[in-house]
C-alpha cells in the first residue's frame, strides 16, 4: 500500500515537472496564440466566437445600449450621450467640455473631435484623448450616461413612482384597511422596521434610520429585478457595477461614523484592553480601524460579486450555443440550445432569490452597524 | 532534474502559466471551504428544525442570513482568483 502510494506520488511530481517542459519548448506566448486565432477569424470571413470578450462585454458597462446585432458589422443599438470634460484643451481648439451622442464613435471604430474608444491595455473600451500623433494622452473627465448609469435612471423613476403613490394613498386612506400597491409594499415595510431595524438598532432610535434602510432596500431589490429581465429597457447589470456598490457602501459608513456616539468611539481608540496592547504601539485602535473600513468593503463585495456571478454564469450558458456552433457547425449549436435555455432559466430563477437575500442581507448589515454606532453601554 | 526544476523557476518568473494554475487551484480551494461551511451551517438548522419544528421559520432567516455572510468571504476570495487571472 505504502509503495503504491509512494509510486503515484512520484508519477504525478514528474508529470507535473514533464509538461512544464513542453510548454517550454514549443515556445508560444499565451498572447501570441489569442492574436493568432484572430487574425485567423478575419482571414476566413467567420468571425471566431470568443466567449470571454462577449461575456466580459455582457456584463460590463457601455457608452451606447446595444440591442443586437446580426453578420458581423450590423448592430442595432441606441445611443447614449457622451458628456466629456477635456484636460487639454489645447487639442481641441481652447475647448473644454463636450456632450455629444455615442452614435459618432460609430461603434467604436471612429475617433471623433479627438477622442476615441481606446483598444489598448489600459484604457480598453474606455474614451481616451489623443494628441496630432496618435498617441493616448489619457482620459479626460468622462461624465457620459452609460448603460449602466441610465439604466440606474430608469429604475429610480420607476422607484419613485411607486413608492411615492402608495405613500400618497397611505396617507390619504389612514385608519382604513390598505388596498393594491399600499397593500404590496406595507408588509414588506413592515418586515423591515420589525424583523431587520427594531432588534439591531433598538426601539428608541431606530427611526431615524428607517428611511435610509428602505431606501436602500427596495433600490438593491428593484436593480437586481431589473438586471434579470432580458429585454430594454431594462437588462443592464446596475449592482453588478463595483462602483454603484461602492457608494451604497461608502452611505453604510458616512452614516455609521456620523451617528456613532461616544461609546462607539471609546471603543475603536480606547478599548477596554491591557494598556500594552495600545500604548507603544496602538494595535488595538489598527485592528479596530481596520475593522471599521473593513466592514463596508466586504458589503461592497459581497453585493458586486453574487450579481456579477449571476449574470457570468447565465452568459456562459448562453455563449455555451456559440462554442458549440463554432465548434461542431450550426446543428450542434442548435441541438445544445434547449439544454442551455433551460440552464439559463434556471440559474435566473436562482438569482430571483439571490437577490432578494442580497438586499436583504445589505439591509440587515447596514443595520446592524448603525445598532453597534448607536448602542448605549447598559 | 535540474533541467527541470530551472525550467518550472523561469516559467514562474516569466509567470505566464504558474499564475493562472494558482488562480484556478485557489478558486477551487475556496469553493470546498465554502461548501463545508455552509454544508455544516445547513446541517445545523435541519438538526434544529427536526427538534423544533415550530421554531423554523427562525431558523430558516438565521440560515439565509448566516449562508450569506460566509458566500460573502467566498466571493471575496473568487474576485481575487479572476483579479489574478485577469491583470
Amino acid at each position: 500500500m505504502l509503495k503504491l502510494s509512494k509510486g503515484i506520488i512520484t508519477i504525478l511530481v514528474l508529470l507535473l515537472f514533464g509538461l512544464n517542459q513542453l510548454n517550454a519548448q514549443h515556445g508560444h506566448n499565451n498572447a501570441d496564440v489569442n492574436e493568432s486565432e484572430n487574425h485567423s477569424a478575419d482571414s476566413h470571413g467567420i468571425r471566431e466566437f470568443n466567449a470571454g470578450e462577449y461575456i466580459v462585454e455582457h456584463v460590463s458597462d457601455a457608452y451606447d445600449w446595444h440591442l443586437t446585432s446580426w453578420g458581423r458589422d450590423h448592430h442595432i443599438s441606441i445611443p447614449l450621450p457622451v458628456i466629456l470634460y477635456s484636460k487639454h484643451p489645447e487639442l481641441h481648439g481652447g475647448k473644454r467640455f463636450f456632450v455629444f451622442m455615442s452614435s459618432k464613435f460609430h461603434h467604436a471604430h471612429d475617433p471623433y473631435k479627438g477622442f476615441l474608444i481606446s483598444d489598448s491595455e489600459e484604457f480598453d473600451g474606455k474614451i481616451v484623448e489623443f494628441d496630432s500623433h496618435g498617441n493616448e494622452l489619457g482620459r479626460p473627465i468622462d461624465l457620459s450616461i452609460t448603460k449602466t448609469i441610465a439604466e440606474a435612471i430608469i429604475s429610480l423613476i420607476i422607484l419613485i413612482i411607486i413608492l411615492v403613490s402608495a405613500a400618497r394613498k397611505a396617507k390619504r386612506s389612514t385608519g382604513k384597511a390598505p388596498t393594491g400597491l399600499q397593500n404590496f409594499l406595507e408588509p414588506i415595510i413592515i418586515f423591515i422596521r420589525d424583523e431587520v431595524a427594531k432588534p439591531a438598532i433598538g426601539e428608541t432610535k431606530y427611526k431615524k434610520f428607517m428611511p435610509y434602510l428602505l431606501s436602500v432596500f427596495f433600490f438593491i431589490l428593484l436593480n437586481n429585478f431589473i438586471g434579470l429581465i432580458p429585454f430594454p429597457p431594462f437588462g443592464a447589470n446596475v449592482t453588478g457595477n463595483i462602483a454603484v456598490t461602492m457608494v451604497l457602501a461608502l452611505f453604510t459608513l458616512g452614516i455609521t461614523t456620523i451617528n456613532g456616539n461616544k461609546h462607539y468611539w471609546k471603543e475603536i481608540y480606547n478599548p477596554d484592553v491591557p494598556w500594552w496592547l495600545k500604548f507603544p504601539i496602538p494595535l488595538m485602535p489598527i485592528i479596530e480601524l481596520s475593522g471599521v473600513i473593513t466592514k463596508p468593503f466586504v458589503l461592497m463585495v459581497r453585493l458586486f460579486a453574487n450579481m456579477l456571478a449571476g449574470h457570468m454564469v447565465v452568459s456562459v450558458f448562453i455563449s455555451l450555443i456559440f462554442i458549440f456552433a463554432s465548434l461542431m457547425g450550426p446543428v450542434a449549436g442548435f441541438a445544445i440550445s434547449p439544454v442551455s435555455i433551460a440552464f439559463s432559466v434556471f440559474i435566473l430563477l436562482l438569482d430571483v432569490l439571490v437577490s432578494f437575500i442580497q438586499a436583504y442581507v445589505f439591509t440587515l448589515l447596514s443595520a446592524i452597524y448603525f445598532g453597534m454606532a448607536t448602542a448605549e453601554h447598559d | 532534474m535540474l533541467s527541470a526544476i530551472l525550467t518550472v523557476l523561469l516559467q514562474a518568473v516569466a509567470g505566464a502559466t504558474v499564475g493562472k494554475l494558482g488562480a484556478a487551484l485557489g478558486a477551487g480551494l475556496v469553493a470546498i471551504g465554502t461548501g463545508m461551511g455552509i454544508g455544516k451551517i445547513g446541517a445545523s438548522a435541519m438538526e434544529a428544525i427536526a427538534r423544533q419544528p415550530e421554531a423554523s421559520g427562525d431558523i430558516r432567516s438565521n440560515l439565509i442570513v448566516s449562508a450569506a455572510l460566509i458566500e460573502g468571504v467566498a466571493f471575496f476570495a473568487v474576485i481575487t482568483c479572476v483579479l489574478v487571472i485577469l491583470v
